[in-house]
Parts: C-alpha cells; sequence; structure tokens
C-alpha cells in the first residue's frame, strides 16, 4: 500500500523497518536519541528500540565514524549519523583512509557494513560550514558509494539498500527536501545502488541531475516542454557507483547533454559525468556537455548572494536552450 | 613473578622472542633491500605487546599502529604469512595488499596496523561497542605511543569508550620519542596517564620493559571491561631499541648511544630470562631451546615468503567492494 509520505518521513521509516528485520542494526550520532536528530530524521527510533541501538554520541566526528566501522568489521551494520554533510571533513580520515581501504588492504577478510548518513546541501542560509554538496570528494574515493536521493520513494529505497549492502555508503540527505512530500510503499522495498531514474523522457537534449537539482531540472523540463522542446532527465540517484550506462544511451538518443549540480563546477562530478559520456558517445554529440553549477566560491550566507549561487530552474533551461542552439548533424 | 602459573610465565617469554626474531629477520631482509616500503621495528618494546595480548583470547579484538608486526604476533599471528606480507606475495595476510603498516588477521581478533597515528583507536571503540551492544563478555584493546597521545582522535575515541562504557583497553606504548622528536618536547606532561582523569577512566603506569608488570596490569584491566567495568589506560614506559623506520634509518642521531645504551641493559627478553631462571622456573637449557626452535620457524617463513608468488595483475580490483545483491552497476 502507498500513501504520501515526507523525504524525512521516507528515510525513518527505512531505517525503522530494517531495525525490525535485523537486530545487528544499529544507529549512532549527534543529538539523534531523544532528540530525534536536528533534522527529525531518526524521530520516534530510540523510544522504540531503546537508547542500546540508538545511541547518543559526544560530538566527535571522527569517533563516530571509527566507532561505525570498528561494529561494522565486528559484524553490525551501523548507521551513523553526520549531522552535516560539512562535518565530514571532521572526520576524513576514518572515512577515507579507514572504512574506505579496510577491506582492500586486509585482502578481501573484513567486510564493512556500514552506512553514513548526513545532511547536505545549499538554500538555507546556513553559510559556508553547514551548505556544502561535497559528493565529489566522496566519489573519489576506491571504497565508498555514494547515494543522494531526490524524492521520498528513492529516499526510502535507497536508505535501505545503503543499510543492506556490505560496503561503507553514504547516504546524503538533502536539506532542502525534507519536507517534500511523494508516494512511498508501505512494505519494505530497495531501490538498487547503481541504478538511475528516468525522471522523465524526452528527445531534444538530456539532463542529469541528483539531489535537489533533479526536481529542478524536470521542472525546466516542464518549463520548455511549453516551448516544444523535449528534454529527458536523468537522476543517477547513486553517484558511486554511477549508472554511465543509462545516461549514454540517453547521449546516444538525445545528442546533448547537460550536467546540473549544487557543488562547484570545478572538479565537480560533472566534469566527470561529461568526460564519460565523450569517452562514450562522442560521435553522438551534437554540442559540447554544458554543466551547470555553483561558482567557485565558498557557500554565501546572505539570500541575495545563495540566490544566485545556486542554480535553478532559469538557469538550467538556459543551459538547455544553449545546447539546442547548435545545429544538429 | 609467582602469582602468574608456570604456562603464563614460559608463555609471555615465547611471546616475546617470537616477536623478537620476526623483527630481527625483518629488519636483515630490509638492510638486504629484501622488502619493498617502509618498516617500523618493534624490538625492545616487546614485553608490551606479550604482555597484554597473553591477557586475551582470539575474539577479544585489538587494534595497531604503524609499529605493529608485534601486536600480531603477540596476538597470535603466524609468521609464514606475515613474512609474506611483508614481502607483498599473495600468500600474505592481506594478499600482499596491505604490507607492514597494514597487517592484519581477523582470525586471532587484529583488527589492523594503521598508517595513521591514533586512527586504531577509534575502531577499537567501535569494536568495544559491538562486545557490549552483543554482550558477548569479549572485549577490544587500542595500542598507541605517546605521540599518538597528542592526536584528535584518540582523546575522542577515549572519551567516546568512557561515554558508552565500552569493554576497551587504551594500551600507551610512551616509548619516549614521537617518530625523532623526544616527548619533552610535544607536551607538558611526563605521564600520559595523567589523562585518563580528563577522561573520567582508571589508568596505570607500569614498566614496559618488565612483562610480569604489564601482564599484571592487563588482566585487571581486561577483567573490568570484561564485568562491565568500563574502559581503563596503562602507559607502558618503554623504549624502541632501532629507528623509526628500519633499523638505522638514515643514521639519524636524536638520542645519545648511552640513552639507548641504558635501555637496552633492560631489556625485555635478557632480564626476564634471568628472573625465570633465578626463579627455578626454568633453566637456560629451556630457554636456549625456545629461540632455536623460533629461529627454525622463522628459517621457514623467510623460505616461504621468498617462494610465494607475487599476486597477480588480475588481483588488482578484486576486494575493492565486497560484491552484494544490491551492489548495481560498478564501474
Amino acid at each position: 500500500m502507498s500513501r504520501r509520505l515526507a523525504y524525512v518521513q521516507a528515510f525513518n521509516e527505512a531505517v525503522r523497518q530494517e531495525m525490525d528485520n535485523d537486530p545487528d542494526v544499529f544507529c549512532a550520532g549527534e543529538d539523534i536519541g531523544a532528540f530525534g536528530g536536528v533534522f527529525g530524521t531518526f524521530t520516534g527510533l530510540q523510544k522504540e528500540f531503546g537508547v542500546e541501538r540508538v545511541v547518543d554520541t559526544p560530538i566527535s566526528e571522527q569517533a563516530i565514524i571509527g566507532l561505525g566501522v570498528g561494529a561494522a568489521v565486528s559484524g553490525l551494520r551501523p548507521i551513523v549519523d553526520i549531522m552535516f554533510m560539512d562535518f565530514i571533513c571532521v572526520a576524513f580520515d576514518q572515512i577515507v583512509n579507514q572504512a574506505a581501504k579496510i577491506k582492500y588492504m586486509f585482502g578481501g577478510a573484513a567486510t564493512v557494513p556500514l552506512t553514513i548518513t548526513t545532511g547536505g546541501g545549499g538554500g538555507l542560509s546556513a553559510a559556508g560550514q553547514h551548505s556544502q554538496s561535497l559528493e565529489a570528494l566522496l566519489c573519489h574515493i576506491p571504497g565508498l558509494k555514494v547515494v543522494h536521493p531526490s524524492n521520498p520513494y528513492d529516499m526510502k529505497g535507497l536508505m535501505a539498500a545503503c543499510i543492506r549492502e556490505d560496503n561503507p555508503t553514504v547516504m546524503i540527505k538533502h536539506k532542502r527536501l525534507l519536507g517534500m512530500k511523494g508516494e512511498v510503499p508501505e512494505d519494505p522495498y530497495v531501490v538498487p545502488l547503481g541504478t538511475a531514474n528516468v525522471v522523465r523522457e524526452g528527445t531534444d537534449a538530456t539532463v542529469v541531475a541528483w539531489g535537489r537539482m533533479a526536481n529542478e531540472a524536470a521542472d525546466a523540463a516542464e518549463q520548455l516542454h511549453n516551448d516544444g522542446i523535449s528534454v529527458e532527465v536523468i537522476d543517477p540517484r547513486t553517484l558511486q557507483p554511477l549508472d554511465t550506462e543509462t545516461i549514454t544511451e540517453s547521449a546516444h538518443k538525445t545528442n546533448r547533454v547537460v550536467v546540473v549540480h549544487e557543488a562547484v563546477r570545478f572538479g565537480g562530478l560533472g566534469a566527470e559525468v561529461a568526460a564519460q559520456v565523450q569517452e562514450h558517445a562522442f560521435d553522438y554529440l551534437d554540442a559540447p556537455v554544458a554543466r551547470v553549477a555553483a561558482p567557485f566560491s565558498p557557500v554565501p550566507f546572505s539570500p541575495a548572494l545563495e540566490r544566485h549561487y545556486l542554480p535553478d530552474v532559469d538557469r538550467i533551461s538556459a543551459a538547455i536552450r544553449g545546447a539546442l542552439e547548435r545545429p544538429g548533424a | 613473578m609467582t602469582q602468574f602459573d608456570r604456562d603464563v610465565q614460559l608463555d609471555l617469554h615465547r611471546r616475546m622472542v617470537r616477536i623478537r626474531l620476526f623483527e630481527e629477520a625483518a629488519g636483515q631482509l630490509d638492510e638486504a633491500a629484501k622488502l619493498p616500503g617502509f618498516l617500523h621495528l618493534y624490538v625492545g618494546q616487546e614485553a608490551v605487546a606479550s604482555g597484554v595480548c597473553a591477557a586475551l583470547t582470539d575474539d577479544d579484538q585489538i587494534t595497531s599502529n604503524h609499529r605493529g608486526h608485534g601486536h600480531l604476533v603477540a596476538k597470535g599471528g603466524q609468521f609464514n604469512q606475515m613474512m609474506a606480507e611483508l614481502m607483498g606475495k599473495s600468500t600474505g595476510y592481506c594478499k600482499g595488499k596491505g604490507g607492514s603498516m597494514h597487517i592484519s588477521s581477523l582470525d586471532v581478533g587484529m583488527l589492523g596496523a594503521n598508517g595513521i597515528v591514533g586512527a586504531g583507536s577509534t575502531i577499537a571503540v567501535g569494536a568495544g561497542f559491538a562486545n557490549k551492544y552483543r554482550n558477548n563478555g569479549h572485549v577490544s584493546a587500542t595500542f598507541f605511543g605517546d605521540g599518538a597521545s597528542n592526536i584528535g582522535a584518540l582523546h575522542e575515541a577515549a572519551n567516546m569508550a568512557a561515554a558508552l562504557q565500552l569493554p576497551t583497553l587504551f594500551i600507551c606504548e610512551n616509548n619516549e620519542y614521537g617518530e625523532f622528536t623526544p616527548r619533552d618536547q610535544t607536551m607538558a606532561i611526563t605521564d600520559i596517564v595523567d589523562r585518563a582523569a580528563g577522561y573520567g577512566i582508571p589508568g596505570v603506569i607500569v614498566d614496559g620493559m618488565d612483562v610480569v608488570a604489564v601482564h599484571e596490569a592487563a588482566v585487571e584491566a581486561v577483567d573490568r571491561a570484561r564485568r562491565g567495568d568500563g574502559p581503563s589506560l596503562i602507559e607502558a614506559k618503554t623504549y624502541r631499541f632501532y629507528n623509526h623506520h628500519g633499523v638505522q634509518n638514515l643514521g639519524l642521531k636524536y638520542r645519545t648511544d648511552d640513552e639507548v645504551e641504558q635501555w637496552k641493559q633492560r631489556d625485555p627478553i635478557f632480564t626476564y630470562e634471568d628472573r625465570l631462571i633465578a626463579a627455578d622456573t626454568a633453566t637456560r637449557d629451556d630457554v636456549d631451546a625456545v629461540w632455536e626452535e623460533l629461529r627454525a620457524d622463522i628459517a621457514a617463513a623467510i623460505e616461504f615468503a621468498e617462494s610465494s608468488p607475487a599476486p597477480e595483475a588480475d588481483q588488482l580490483l578484486v576486494d575493492v567492494y565486497t560484491s552484494t545483491d544490491t551492489a548495481g552497476v560498478a564501474r
């Protein structure tokens, strides 16, 4: 049975159902117990599962990740929460040098079924240390998997997949999407990691976008549809491993690709998408792969500045129109 | 010394000799340019790993640091797989993908040496959490140096272990040097154990050159952790006989010959053998037989490692990820 749930509720339900199914699943993080997490993502879970399974930790990001790594190697399936994505930087050694590499460096003897959840993205005037989209840093690290859902359905299915996954995963929750509502089946299900979602089919251009930008891209596609432009929107959902096959197939069909993300343009994941597209679809392209992304600055505080910083429907539409200005082959 | 059975006393000796022989052999191979990469030898500190690990079972976990061979040997690591790993061979504990700084064996609860100073401490906290979560009576222990006691992860780990009352031992091997810099230039305290009060956990100083003293302290700390009374800190005052890296390293002089010589007079193995013999626990022949037997094992391990195949190129991408149904399309 399906009903409408908010993105934050979909997250919560996935955690609750997986904890119900598997006694080895536990949660640890700052303020997630009695308080339920600063974004409400863990609401009610401590009351339901007890203080042993929903653990309030000190403000110690390195030890939070390390707690997860050590517990995972010892056979549990930890969900550890890093409140804001910016704070992964505090724990980067534990994520990059420990969680991601232990399996390989131990010759395969260890498994690390660890889920790291964190709140990413801008648009809340939270300034430079509480607004970043740092997915490219994580996707660059062999051993990690990275997901970033754009809607409640994908949130529940991806979160369940992360918890059941035998590798360290990072689930990026977009802070601006917490209240977004959508159809969510009540029964447990997974959205398999590494599978993109074709949000909208189209023939004139392909937009690849994730997180909140997938929704902005869909709005831009709707806007352009009224002008007779048919845009295909692809939400990879999982950023590592990236479903390049679905993206490439779309490029073969539309011959024009635009990538959109909230993270800064230089060295962003859009560069990887562009490179993959030119490697796999060079002969099909009628225009250079365009990137719509944040400029190369910290996320600004003032709403007046942040409005200019984050990509939006207008900028995405303009980029698609730009790609279409080039004559086709 | 008499409080432990003869078997335990001889076991402590054997563990130390195993470490010494492995490390001496590794040092010789390194000087002969037969080992790739970095090598941090444990010679001089054998009493610490041996005294602590003799208080643990295979189900108890340890995490280690860059100077980790001694910890794995003491925990029950096998010479063959260890030597093969140091040589980067496919038969090594990590199939040649970890090497000296990442040597590990989950079979004996050794959750890895670690190339990042202090990083193993948080992982031991996670293992301790798992033990408490499962109420299985097992404990975890993390080995770290005086240098690591200054890094943030260590403080986070100790505080978290205390806050959550986890069965985790913090074993500080204070060898007075963080790499090449003396301790008194990097901290304003003399005894690392002073920090235990800051975490709200018990802490004791032991003579790290006395394996019995270390073992006594470890047994007490393990008992406390097993009965649910939480973590504790043991500071073992010890000394590394060789350089930070390798045997002579670059010939760097940051310690006086006198200082090194004074500590060598307190060699943890030779002084212990004198005590065993004086107490009629063992004869000189008994002691010599241990060395002889283990020397043969080391020689066999070197032969095993040298004759083992290097990993094939097709192993490069194996074990980056665990394959699962939800793994999706990796490329």
